[in-house]
């Protein structure tokens, strides 16, 4: 059993100041979950009549991208390719002290204590990350084979899980890396790039609309991504994207979906 | 008194589904927009059907409780997805896949649905492969399938293991098209509490704003719930922490029938308890099945490490006990197969409460990369979870709550008693019987939510008009009142418990009384129980904050409410069916060898229970089911 001092970052509302509050976590067993040390500090803070601390969290098995939370300066913590909800205290030792805040980054305002608006990343998908395609009528979905190395290819880029720790880590809270991913998924498939070059003009637009930075290839992105998706579809987003504007030297897909 | 009526057409099972669609009614296009639907949740079945209703044109509105439609737990399936393509050429058809989910549900399932279930499995394969869902696929380009359990055909289309994840991408990518487009009107961050009815017909919605804390309501034409399944009832379970019972029991105090309860399906290959700390559990898909052995020590008390005991001393009880289907036996069948073994004293880890799945021999005969190819996510989220390396220790497993069969009763046009009220996906009872096969409750969902609602729910719409009722009515102030006065009395518990201290304690109650064996007198004192702990909770816990803000421990304590009230619902209707089916295994009725007992004669129905009030007996109902297609014959895996 550990006892760990946790430094986190209390906010009452998106309008408060905020700042770090101290807190002591006794008794955590190294096989809990981060968060499960976490729901026993809240169960604390309850039962002395103080608001627990709210983070973002439902799956608990890092794939429903919904925790967030920046510990020692790392989005998901220390263990790579790894959400913070997988992290477990088997990483830390007995006296440890863990900074715990969430994500920052321009296009995510903080809601409460650990919890921030990642609207911003679903609006991008809306702006284009998908195939127009409505229910019905599809062909069988054998009638168009894939090399297996696009698909696997394709599976890599999909894994994103939509967290934001990308941006998180980012110094210029960049999306780069997430926007990537889903072009680069839908730009492996044949199904995908029928539309690419609307797909890619628009993804761009609404993330630069919603306020994330560029991209100087600092590559923290990859670093702390959970599901360890590659910088390499950040390049080939570059590629999708100036090829909408060198072809015949005008500007394909413009006018978006 | 209510009536049920399956609504299920007339003639032969193979047409029912044609012939239906021919027979309801269609809205002329220029009136589509008039109509509106509200669905609640963002899921497979909730994300399908909303953007499909959308691209129709009607008017629709989409509600989920995370921050993003994207989170819904359809996300966390891992396995795969059912459909009867065939392109393995191994003996699969429609009428197969028909067959096998109503023998795997043993026999408690509704034919007519369980058929077009089957026949739409196709085209939701081929719906998704347009979507962009990147599916395994073999080196010739086409699609690759696996093997799940209770069957014996190659049916199973996966993404990795993350198939879920893959076809719920898919379906929000479809749902954030319309989004974009302005066809539908996204709501996260919000939760319903209370469906409201008036005049018998469901009418709309009252909700509660999760970071603003206002409570507010909806009207529509249709209201479609899409709220995924109960077990997290058990406190432990598979789901995602924020699962929950609310939307659909909320419907139920409403007058909407709720359906087999008690059917609940135990999960076989689980990632054990690790302590009481723990919040959830964790699945190893049942894919690992296809290469992983699983077995206990032959003896009671052994203490070598997995690797030391020799091959003789091991008991691989699900090949012995089931040759023909193995490590593939159903999951009920699995479950208490694990149990049986743990009681008797062999079960493996600390607790003895685990039994192990060996890769040992599929690495040998494969190779380590293939089977890192096959579930290499899955073998590193065990390790992360449990700290050992399963390419060189066998995985320990235990058997754990994972899915509900049971939900809102729903006729075959998937629309509850209360005209108006429409439920799809886990939230529904419509298509698995006692026990769901892997892989088939993505294809239900998916099933509901392209594929059926969109021409029931049009149906609907002629058959009743454009409602006229806003939520200026009487009847949605009412529940907004009602809502409102919820929160407070939530707000002003300032006793010496956590809620989620009673939700655990709730949660060993079920799981002792009405978990993986049910008999009379445990099922009676869950009963006994139930309400007590019921009372501690409005006595004795805590929930801190205020209502307008983000507040967690408020929406925790709401749904343990609801939780608390449900638990006594599913504990009579295990009750009440004296017989073994499925996922409910009643110890009175067994076989000589302990396998379950069904009892035709008396309790081939489906039990629909109405509210009568807080911890009075529901009045129970029956819908009759008739096999008209499949033989009802003893349900055997040997
Ligand atoms: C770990 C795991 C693995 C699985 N693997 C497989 C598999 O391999 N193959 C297979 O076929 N099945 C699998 N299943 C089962 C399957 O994933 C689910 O049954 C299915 O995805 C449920 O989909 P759904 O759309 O009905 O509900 P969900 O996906 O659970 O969605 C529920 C939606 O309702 C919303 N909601 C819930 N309550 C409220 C409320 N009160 N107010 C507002 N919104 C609300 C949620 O926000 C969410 O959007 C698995 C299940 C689990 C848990
Ligand atoms: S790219 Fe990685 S870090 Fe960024 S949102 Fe996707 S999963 Fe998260
Ligand atoms: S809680 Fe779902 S990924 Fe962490």
């Amino acid at each position: 059993m550990m006892n760990l001092k946790l430094k986190v970052w209390r906010q009452k509302n998106a309008q408060d100041k905020g700042k770090i509050v101290d807190y002591n976590a006794k008794n955590v067993s190294p096989d809990m979950s981060f968060l499960e040390m976490l729901d026993i500090v809240n169960e604390e803070l309850i039962l002395k009549g103080q608001e627990p601390i709210v983070f973002d969290h439902d799956c608990r098995e890092g794939i429903c991208g919904m925790c967030s939370q920046t510990i020692n300066g790392i989005p998901h913590g220390p263990e790579r390719g790894t959400t913070v909800c997988q992290l477990h205290m088997r990483h830390f030792k007995d006296g440890d002290t863990i900074f715990i805040e969430p994500w920052r980054a321009r296009a995510f305002p903080v809601m409460k204590d650990l919890i921030v608006d990642r609207s911003a990343l679903d609006k991008i998908i809306q702006a284009g990350g998908f195939v127009s395609v409505d229910t019905g009528g599809c062909p069988d979905a054998n009638s168009l084979p894939i090399a297996k190395d696009d698909a696997e290819d394709a599976m890599d880029a999909a894994a994103c899980i939509g967290c934001g720790a990308c941006v998180a880590a980012c110094k210029n809270a960049s999306a780069m890396l997430f926007v990537s991913a889903k072009v680069g998924h839908f730009a492996k498939l044949p199904q995908g790039k029928i539309e690419r070059e609307r797909r890619v003009q628009a993804m761009v637009k609404a993330m630069d609309d919603a306020g994330f930075g560029n991209c100087t290839n600092y590559y923290e992105c990859e670093a702390v991504c959970p599901k360890e998706i590659s910088v390499r579809f950040i390049a080939l987003m570059n590629r999708e994207y100036l090829r909408t504007i060198n072809h015949l030297g005008r500007k394909k897909g413009a006018g978006g979906f | 008194m209510a009536t049920l009526d399956s609504k299920v057409p007339s003639g032969p099972i193979t047409e029912k589904w044609d012939k239906h669609r021919f027979d309801m009614k269609l809205v002329n296009p220029a009136n589509k927009r008039k109509y509106s639907a509200i669905v609640v949740g963002s899921g497979l079945a909730g994300a399908s059907a909303a953007a499909s209703l959308a691209e129709l044109g009607y008017q629709v509105s989409c509600f989920c409780y995370q921050d993003s439609p994207r989170r819904a737990h359809s996300i966390a399936a891992q396995g795969g997805i059912n459909a009867a393509k065939n392109y393995p050429n191994d003996g699969d058809s429609i009428w197969r896949l028909f067959y096998d989910t109503v023998k795997g549900g043993d026999f408690r399932a509704r034919e007519a649905n369980v058929y077009r279930l089957a026949q739409v499995s196709g085209e939701i394969i081929d719906q998704c492969v347009a979507q962009g869902v990147p599916f395994a696929r073999d080196y010739g380009g086409l699609l690759d399938n696996r093997s799940f359990g209770g069957a014996l055909v190659s049916r199973t289309f996966y993404a990795r293991g993350q198939t879920g994840q893959q076809l719920l991408l898919g379906a929000y990518s479809a749902l954030a098209r319309q989004i974009g487009l302005g066809t539908i009107k996204m709501f996260p961050r919000t939760e319903m509490l209370d469906l409201v009815v008036v005049d018998g017909r469901a009418r709309g919605i009252v909700i509660r704003d999760m970071v603003t804390g206002k409570i507010q309501s909806f009207a529509a034409d249709a209201v479609i719930l899409a709220t995924g399944g109960y077990s997290n009832v058990f406190f432990l379970s598979t789901n995602a922490i924020g699962c929950n019972v609310t939307a659909t029991y909320r419907a139920y105090k409403r007058g909407a029938m709720f359906a087999n309860p008690c059917y609940t399906q135990i999960h076989p290959t689980c990632i054990p308890v690790s302590g009481e700390h723990q919040s959830k559990l964790t699945l190893m898909s049942e894919s690992l099945r296809n290469d992983g052995r699983i077995w206990v020590p032959l003896n009671k008390g052994e203490k070598r490490a997995a690797n030391d005991i020799p091959e003789a001393e091991r008991d691989y009880y699900l090949e012995r006990k089931y040759p023909s289907y193995g490590n593939l036996a159903p999951r009920d069948i699995s479950s208490r197969a694990a149990k049986q073994v743990c009681d008797e004293g062999r079960g493996v880890g600390d607790t003895g409460k685990g039994v192990y799945l060996d890769f040992r021999d599929a690495i040998n005969r494969l190779g380590e990369n293939v089977i890192r190819e096959r579930y290499g996510n899955l073998f590193d989220m065990y390790e992360r979870i449990t700290g050992e390396n399963p390419y060189q220790v066998p995985m320990r497993i235990y058997p754990a709550l994972h899915y509900s069969m049971g939900g809102l009763w729903v006729d075959y046009n998937l629309m509850s008693n209360v005209p108006g009220l429409f439920v799809l996906g886990e939230a529904n009872f419509s298509d698995h019987g006692a026990n769901r096969l892997g892989a088939s409750a993505l294809m239900q969902g998916l099933a509901d939510g392209y594929f059926i609602i969109p021409y029931t729910v049009g149906d609907f719409y002629v058959r009743s008009g454009v409602s006229k009722v806003t939520t200026d009515h009487d009847e949605f102030k009412k529940a907004e009142a009602e809502a409102t006065d919820h929160m407070k009395k939530l707000l002003a518990l300032r006793g010496k418990r956590t809620v989620v201290d009673i939700h655990r304690q709730l949660g060993k109650v079920l799981w002792e009384g009405c978990g993986m064996g049910r008999n009379e007198a445990g099922l009676k004192k869950a009963l006994a129980e139930i309400p007590i702990i019921r009372e501690e909770f409005w006595k004795n816990s805590i929930v801190t904050g205020g209502n307008e803000e983000i507040n967690q421990a408020l929406e925790r304590a709401g749904r343990v409410a609801d939780f608390l009230e449900f638990a006594e619902l599913l504990v009579y209707d295990a009750l009440m069916r004296r017989e073994s089916c499925g996922g409910h295994f009643r110890e009175e009725s067994q076989t000589k060898e302990g396998e379950a007992l069904r009892n035709d004669a008396e309790y081939s129905y489906v039990s629909a229970w109405e509210y009568t009030g807080v911890g009075k007996i529901p009045t129970l109902y029956k819908e009759p089911l008739t096999f008209e297609n499949v033989m009802l014959a003893e349900r055997s895996y040997k």
